[in-house]
């Protein structure tokens, strides 16, 4: 294959402009990165407000619906602006380096899809501002609630479609990128789980993410042109948007987690310094679970009114997911087995992840149960439930691949001790935080509510000092990243012993170019 | 990138583009499929009951039930049904009244105790809410009204067509006289 420099030359162009034209996926893989850093600390400082407020009962620093518009931003942010756009991040880095191939497939619509990103970040913030304030619906924008607030929640709809758009983007660059540009004599089954798993990914999000943006559309015409798609008034039904909504919505969350699979997958075989054990079964279990993910919405609304055989249909497939997802997990266990283990700060956060998201896991299946999340749905058992597979899981995965790669994309090793400490505190904060919240569901704590009975007050005490800790922990991640751009001791191409992967043939930092020629791979 | 592979690249994006688009239509055809789901399926149709309806009534066949009281002479209280029999399907659940009136000057303590006629009827007449229950205290010329609700057992045999259900009331023993 004839070898072609791509348009651009062959340094960084200096200054703003360098960032804001660039077509480098290595440049836009870094935006992301950062965008998703600032989205994180911007989303976690209202959870540290949402936090203070729930430290006592009754109402001490903020107005109930100031809170309803705090959790509900929290979460649109986390999901949205925090956890896809640095898996996004990942993947614009990690994908070409790790396949052999020059850039991303279609680079100048990899910088649209990254610069809109503000775009909606911007409207998201300006909604808090705006009278009425931000949306106070919930995530999850559910009418006929979402149906009456202000000028903010016809802003966020044009957000989600922004970010939508952005994410679609992202995966047509990213299918095309994998399905064609991989260097000559890798196939399929022999690419890196990592790639792996954002291929699968990336047809998850092309598959729901217009599917959302039907539905925020149908929310946006009901709300400004007549339309009653969920309105009862004129014969339509919100429970309508809750399918529509969840349709999207489940495999929204194996979009979360696969990229975090993925990035699992590659560090625990590095520090276990054996080949991933399963790797054909980790390929099949992911496509299962990406699958599985489409036919089971409805255990999100057990209680919408449900015939029982729907109950009972949702809940037998919902269960269904265990099998796939405990082969990975089986499968971890399994490669670091009679491994030579170390344990560097990218492993801790890799065994954190495996270990606590499998709690999350098994949360998630007493919660599939029809006649316990009849009792469960919408406590604080939810909350504990998802913070155990979103923060302790995909942020985890997130926080270990970045240990893991900086090295590479920097040049500099980074504080090994520090990390150290990052892991550890955020670790034993994370759980001093979110595990007392199953009590507290159990007990009958409901979310999204400012205010408590006086027997919830012990845990919640508990839980908002673990989570001022939480909080307080990533700020010495932002420390471990800034030291390490600056400057440390030098990274070798080949950072971890013995790491396997095309991403270590290259030096540390890569070339602004990588791969023009394509390596050939055995 | 070679010219090849930069086709096979566009040729692919327009594919996956149009699986997006597809998807977007298909939120929206998920307004007509969730009508027709619910036109087949009969949920959100009018009737939101239909799923707590009691699906154990046997309709194939209805059991008279006459009701009667007695008071004994010593009482000074009238007890009456108003209604004086009913039909019910077995499995049905079914609401009915005695008034009771207390024709002395006296607070009385009372208590109803129930027999039927067949005796096996007592078997399958299931009372969910009876005055029989408790006590009854009745202030002086008190009027009043006294509930029973019942079930008939679905397994009541097909040959009982007819039963009498009947109070007789007594002063409770342990009122102070």
């Amino acid at each position: 294959m004839e070898a072609h420099a791509t348009e651009h030359g062959h340094g960084a162009p200096k200054g703003i402009t360098r960032w804001l034209t660039t077509t480098n996926h290595k440049d836009i893989g870094t935006m992301y990165l950062w965008f998703a850093a600032a989205m994180f600390l911007f989303a976690g400082l209202m959870a540290m407000a949402i936090r203070a407020e729930l430290f006592e009962p009754g109402m001490q620093i903020m107005s109930p619906d100031y809170f309803n518009q705090l959790t509900t931003l929290h979460g649109l942010i986390m999901v949205f602006g925090a956890i896809m756009p640095a898996m996004a991040g990942f993947a614009n880095w990690q994908i070409p380096m790790m396949i052999g191939a020059p850039d991303m497939a279609f680079p100048r619509m990899n910088n649209w899809s990254f610069w809109i990103l503000p775009a909606a970040a911007i409207l998201l913030v300006l909604s808090m501002v705006l009278p009425g304030g931000a949306v106070a619906t919930g995530w999850t924008l559910y009418p006929p609630l979402y149906m009456q607030g202000g000028i903010s929640y016809d802003l966020t709809i044009f957000a989600v479609h922004i970010l939508g758009a952005s994410s679609i983007m992202a995966s047509l660059n990213i299918i095309t990128t994998i399905l064609n540009m991989r260097a000559p004599g890798m196939t399929l089954m022999k690419m890196p789980l990592f790639v792996w798993t954002w291929l699968i990914t990336a047809f998850l999000l092309i598959a729901v993410m217009p599917v959302l943006a039907g539905a925020v559309t149908m929310l946006l015409t009901d709300r400004n042109f007549g339309t009653h798609f969920f309105d009862a008034a004129g014969g339509g039904d919100p429970v309508l948007f809750q399918h529509v909504f969840w349709f999207f919505g489940h495999p929204e969350v194996y979009i979360l987690i696969l990229p975090a699979f993925g990035i699992v997958s590659q560090i625990i075989p590095t520090f276990s310094r054996k080949p991933l054990f399963g790797y054909a079964s980790m390929v099949y279990a992911t496509a299962s679970i990406a699958i599985l993910s489409f036919f089971v919405w409805a255990h999100h609304m057990f209680t919408v009114g449900m015939p029982a055989v729907g109950q009972l249909y949702f809940m037998y497939a919902t269960m269904l997911i265990a099998v796939p997802t405990g082969v990975k997990v089986f499968n971890w266990v399994a490669t670091m087995w009679k491994g030579s283990l170390t344990f560097e700060t990218p492993m801790l956060f890799a065994v954190g992840f495996v270990s606590m998201f499998t709690i999350g896991g098994f949360t998630g299946l007493v919660l599939a149960m029809a006649p316990i999340d009849i009792q469960m749905q919408d406590t604080y058992y939810v909350v504990a439930h998802f913070h155990y597979v979103l923060v302790s899981g995909a942020l985890f995965a997130i926080f270990a691949g970045v240990y893991y790669w900086l090295p590479k994309w920097t040049g500099h090793m980074y504080n090994e001790t520090l990390g150290k400490w990052h892991f550890w505190l955020s670790m034993i904060s994370f759980n001093v935080l979110f595990f007392p919240q199953h009590f507290l569901g159990m007990a009958g704590m409901p979310r999204r509510i400012p205010d408590y009975a006086l027997q919830f007050a012990e845990f919640n005490q508990i839980s908002s000092i673990g989570g001022f800790v939480f909080g307080a922990s990533q700020i010495l991640m932002l420390i471990v990243i800034v030291q390490c751009i600056r400057g440390g001791k030098k990274a070798e191409a080949v950072v971890w012993e013995d790491a396997k992967g095309l991403e270590w043939t290259v030096p540390s930092p890569p070339p602004y170019h990588t791969f023009e020629t394509a390596p050939e791979v055995k | 990138m070679t010219a090849a592979v930069s086709r096979a690249n566009s040729v692919l994006l327009r594919r996956l583009l149009l699986v997006s688009l597809g998807m977007f239509g298909f939120g929206f055809a998920l307004v007509p499929l969730y009508d027709v789901l619910c036109d087949v399926t009969g949920l959100n149709r009018g009737d939101v009951q239909a799923l707590a309806k009691n699906t154990q009534v046997d309709y194939s066949r209805v059991v008279g039930v006459e009701m009667v009281a007695s008071v004994p002479d010593s009482l000074p209280v009238r007890l009456i049904a108003p209604n004086k029999a009913l039909q019910a399907h077995p499995g049905e659940l079914v609401q009915t009244e005695y008034e009771v009136e207390n024709l002395s000057d006296r607070v009385l303590v009372t208590q109803a105790i129930p027999s039927y006629s067949p005796q096996l009827a007592a078997k399958y007449f299931k009372k969910i809410e009876c005055f029989c229950f408790r006590e009854q205290v009745l202030q002086p010329h008190e009027k009043r009204k006294l509930p029973v609700m019942f079930v008939l057992d679905k397994e009541t045999p097909k040959d009982l067509t007819w039963l009498a259900l009947s109070y007789t009331m007594f002063e409770s023993p342990k009122a102070a006289r």
